[in-house]
């Protein structure tokens, strides 16, 4: 019998990205001096998981990799060794190494066997090197072995003689106990035994109350080891967790609590939770939608803390964990439907506007309830398609970091917004015009550290992040605090590229000129930027989502480049044209104003066609029903209407019969069953079932030159 | 009838990839005084001529594009493309959507007549000349009731460079 492997391997490799994504970006977040041990426990997590999944299907190199990686981590998590910078550069290394593995297992490449191995060998060393001596790992494990004193209280009438018959079997044991308030305060006193703390509150668990037991090591250097011990513990149930795929067997094994302070003890269903959160990240990890960012709140291993930070998780947790993955041909599927109901729903209103509103009130009733039903169905699909824009952000850090250190200059990322959302397909089309951004910040925009400080700034540069809604748009913002765009740099260069440039142009047109082909300021090309590639393509990649670029600068004080971009790329603000009777749209963002042009403003040029003047300036005019050979009674621009077109700071005035409304549009493309058509972006339906052309602004505006 | 034991790559190639009896169904419609056949396979549905949105500066036969429940849809109107019939459009004015290598087109023809099946010796090979449309395209004649019938090559005709329904390669 011969299983088709196929589907099992493209679920390993998704899981695979989804697990090193998570682990680079705990390790980018983790607190080198005070590593949290949740973060080890999920960066530990994340190779195991990699592991077990290449185990199975028999891709070594991998299993080799992670294994190795697996056991310095391990090493860090119960403190056997500290964590060192160089530990996560070899880390976020190794995640590298792995993704290309995977890759080369994905596409059937193969990766260089020589740095497996030296990958290999660097960690082995980390993890031999920093060892820390037998001797004290031999004290940090002896937590197992020291003098406790267990409380707990049980009902009055429980009698714990069998208990007590055995936990003397572990040690010497002494006894004593108090009755409060119709409990029996027992006050168990164990001698050094080899016994761990779970084992004991296992026996325990039968007799005691709820969430009492509290076991403490009796001299005070004892306990903070013991605390960390319970640390290892919890570690330890979450690998079991994982292992056994089946976290909610563990519930029945009650977690060690080795808080001295018993009037601070949780509840026991509380304690459980911490549990209940693992479990339920686990989950949220293999969907990958949600990033455990909980997890960083809590740096210091608390054990208070511990439970409050886990308590927060499992909230996200239990949210994350309806998710589903779903097919996006599914979801666009739906999306089509929904819009073709959209339509049967407008054509139904316009049918029912002919009927004797007295006669058919309840058929007119029912069909408004229809259309408030259709909408909020649209918006729910829609929204389906939403993703947060922490997908793109997430890569940001590593970049930054990487980049930063091969400049030798300190900067910081800070990510506001991460929770945004935009459509899937903007969120994809966004990460290389945003690294490009970046990339550029670090280059050209923050100053190296001693040029820094000699200006009065703080050493570390800042590179902030930070995306927001307005109106009906996504405002991504790019911004630094570095030295901010030079004026005369950025002119000097221009005259020398034969750009057209004047004194009097405003700073936002000078701006504007990087965004030329070609165009840097940078004295010599790095490896980094310097190419003048770059800001030409980030500026047409926006163009092309249907979105904009501002950018404003203060000289020696930082710029922000502003990204402007629509929420989702499937439904476009446009405004509906006709000439003869033909309908067109055109996208709002493009338009700047419409105006019945006066006969004396419109002037012709010999050869050179028409201009029209619109506030001292003259602008070209096309005629659409000349460009598309339409029949039309509106020859003259003075009796028709001029739309005033902008892309890439040429304008020009499109002269149309008349203007018929705005509305919101479902784009569709004309590429799926035919092919691109010049100065066409693509096609849309309207109310009445028809199609209508959607204009290509940026098109039309170079079929003028 | 006309018969020749010329060898039209398609057709010849076509009827050799036949086996035994094995039937198929053939969609036929009329295109002037003749009348074709196209593999039943290829038709998605048949449907009035109805709201076709024209685009501008497109060759004549390219009649627009229309909505097919949410899809947009090329019409080629083949009476145009192959000088036919007359061209008027009316209510009787049928389109064939065809489902052609996972792109949906429409054609408008004269009528649409039947389904039927042909085995194997009901078709021969095409003649080399005797059809308006482009011997490279036809796969065969098949004969029934004394009815002839030109079978198209519906998925060549349709991606090729003179159709212009698909971007081609500079």
């Amino acid at each position: 019998m011969s299983i088709d492997m196929k589907q099992f391997y493209a679920v390993f490799f998704e899981e695979v990205s989804e697990h090193l994504a998570n682990m680079e970006s705990l390790l980018l977040a983790i607190n080198i001096e005070s590593p949290s041990l949740d973060d080890l426990n999920a960066v530990f997590r994340a190779a195991h998981s990699i592991k077990g999944g290449a185990g199975i299907f028999a891709f070594d190199d991998m299993t080799e990799v992670t294994h190795i990686l697996e056991t310095l981590l391990d090493k860090l998590r119960k403190q056997e060794t500290i964590l060192t910078s160089e530990m996560i550069d070899a880390f976020l290394q190794a995640g590298d190494l792995l993704a290309e593995l995977k890759e080369a297992h994905q596409e059937g490449g193969e990766v260089d066997p020589d740095k497996v191995k030296t990958l290999c060998k660097s960690l082995e060393s980390l993890s031999a090197e920093r060892a820390v001596s037998p001797e004290s790992a031999e004290n940090n494990s002896a937590a197992e072995t020291v003098c406790r004193e267990i409380t707990f209280l049980t009902e009055e009438k429980e009698d714990i003689s069998t208990l007590l018959r055995e936990l003397a079997e572990f040690a010497e044991l002494s006894c004593s106990c108090d009755i409060q308030d119709g409990y029996k305060k027992w006050c168990l006193t164990l001698a050094e035994a080899s016994v761990s703390d779970d084992e004991l509150i296992d026996c325990i668990t039968f007799f005691a109350e709820p969430g009492s037991i509290v076991i403490t090591g009796l001299e005070v250097k004892e306990e903070k080891k013991q605390e960390e011990d319970a640390f290892g513990l919890f570690a330890e149930e979450n690998t079991h967790a994982l292992i056994e795929n089946d976290s909610f067997g563990i519930f029945d094994e009650l977690p060690v609590n080795s808080n001295n302070d018993s009037d601070d003890l949780p509840a026991q269903p509380s304690l459980l939770l911490p549990k209940a959160a693992e479990s339920a990240e686990q989950e949220t990890q293999s969907y990958g939608f949600f990033s455990d960012e909980d997890k960083h709140i809590e740096k210091k291993p608390v054990p208070a803390g511990r439970l409050k930070s886990a308590v927060k998780s499992s909230r996200n947790g239990s949210e994350s964990s309806s998710s589903i993955r779903v097919n996006t041909e599914k979801v666009d599927q739906l999306i089509n439907q929904v819009g073709e109901l959209v339509i049967t729903q407008a054509m139904l209103t316009q049918i029912s506007a002919l009927l004797d509103p007295s006669e058919h009130e309840i058929l007119l009733n029912r069909l408004t309830q229809l259309e408030r039903n259709t909408r909020d169905l649209q918006e729910s699909v829609m929204s389906i398609r939403m993703m947060p824009i922490s997908f793109v952000f997430a890569r940001f850090p590593r970049v930054v970091r990487d980049l930063s250190s091969k400049l030798h200059k300190k900067i910081n990322l800070k990510m506001i917004g991460d929770e945004t959302e935009l459509d899937k397909g903007l969120v994809e089309k966004l990460a290389d015009p945003l690294t490009h951004l970046i990339r550029n910040s670090i280059d050209h925009g923050i100053e190296m550290p001693e040029i820094r400080l000699a200006q009065g700034k703080e050493e570390i540069g800042t590179i902030t992040l930070f995306a927001f809604y307005q109106g009906g748009n996504v405002v991504i913002n790019v911004s630094d605090d570095g030295a901010g765009l030079n004026r005369e740099k950025i002119t000097a260069k221009a005259a020398e590229r034969g750009l057209n440039i004047s004194d009097s142009m405003t700073d936002n047109e000078v701006y504007q000129l990087i965004f030329s082909a070609g165009f840097s300021t940078a004295e010599k090309v790095t490896d980094v930027s310097g190419r003048g590639v770059g800001m030409d393509v980030v500026k047409r990649n926006i163009v092309e989502m249907g979105g904009q670029v501002e950018i404003h600068s203060d000289l020696g004080l930082g710029s922000t480049i502003s990204i402007r971009l629509p929420l989702t790329l499937a439904i476009l603000d446009g405004m509906s044209i006709s000439v003869g009777d033909h309908i067109y749209i055109i996208p709002l963002t493009f338009i700047c104003e419409s105006l019945q042009p006066q006969t004396e403003n419109i002037k012709t040029i010999n050869g050179k066609g028409t201009v029209v003047k619109v506030r001292g300036e003259y602008i070209p005019l096309l005629a659409l029903h000349q460009l598309f050979n339409i029949e039309t009674q509106v020859h003259q621009p003075s009796d028709g209407i001029l739309v005033l077109l902008e892309s890439s700071n040429k304008k020009i005035a499109l002269l149309v019969d008349q203007l018929v409304g705005q509305q919101q549009v479902v784009l569709k493309s004309l590429e799926t069953n035919f092919h691109a058509v010049p100065c066409i972006s693509g096609a849309t339906i309207m109310g009445d079932g028809r199609v209508a052309l959607i204009l290509d602004a940026a098109g039309l505006i170079s079929s003028m030159e | 009838m006309q018969e020749t034991k010329s060898e039209a790559d398609t057709g010849h190639n076509f009827i050799s990839e036949m086996t035994g009896t094995e039937e198929s169904g053939y969609l036929t419609f009329t295109l002037g005084d003749e009348e074709y056949g196209i593999d039943i396979l290829t038709v998605q549905e048949i449907r009035g001529y109805d709201s076709v949105t024209s685009i501008a500066n497109m060759p004549e036969f390219i009649k627009g594009v229309i909505n097919l429940r949410g899809i947009i849809v090329p019409i080629v109107d083949m009476r145009i493309k192959f000088n036919l019939g007359d061209v008027t459009y009316h209510e009787m004015t049928v389109v064939i959507i065809l489902n052609i290598a996972d792109r949906v087109v429409g054609m408008v023809v004269d009528g649409v007549s039947d389904v039927i099946s042909l085995s194997r010796e009901q078709i021969k090979e095409a003649p080399e000349f005797g059809a308006v449309v482009d011997t490279k395209y036809i796969k065969g004649l098949g004969v029934v009731d004394q009815r002839m019938l030109i079978l198209i090559d519906i998925e060549n005709l349709m991606s090729s460079k003179e159709m212009a329904l698909v971007e081609q390669l500079a």
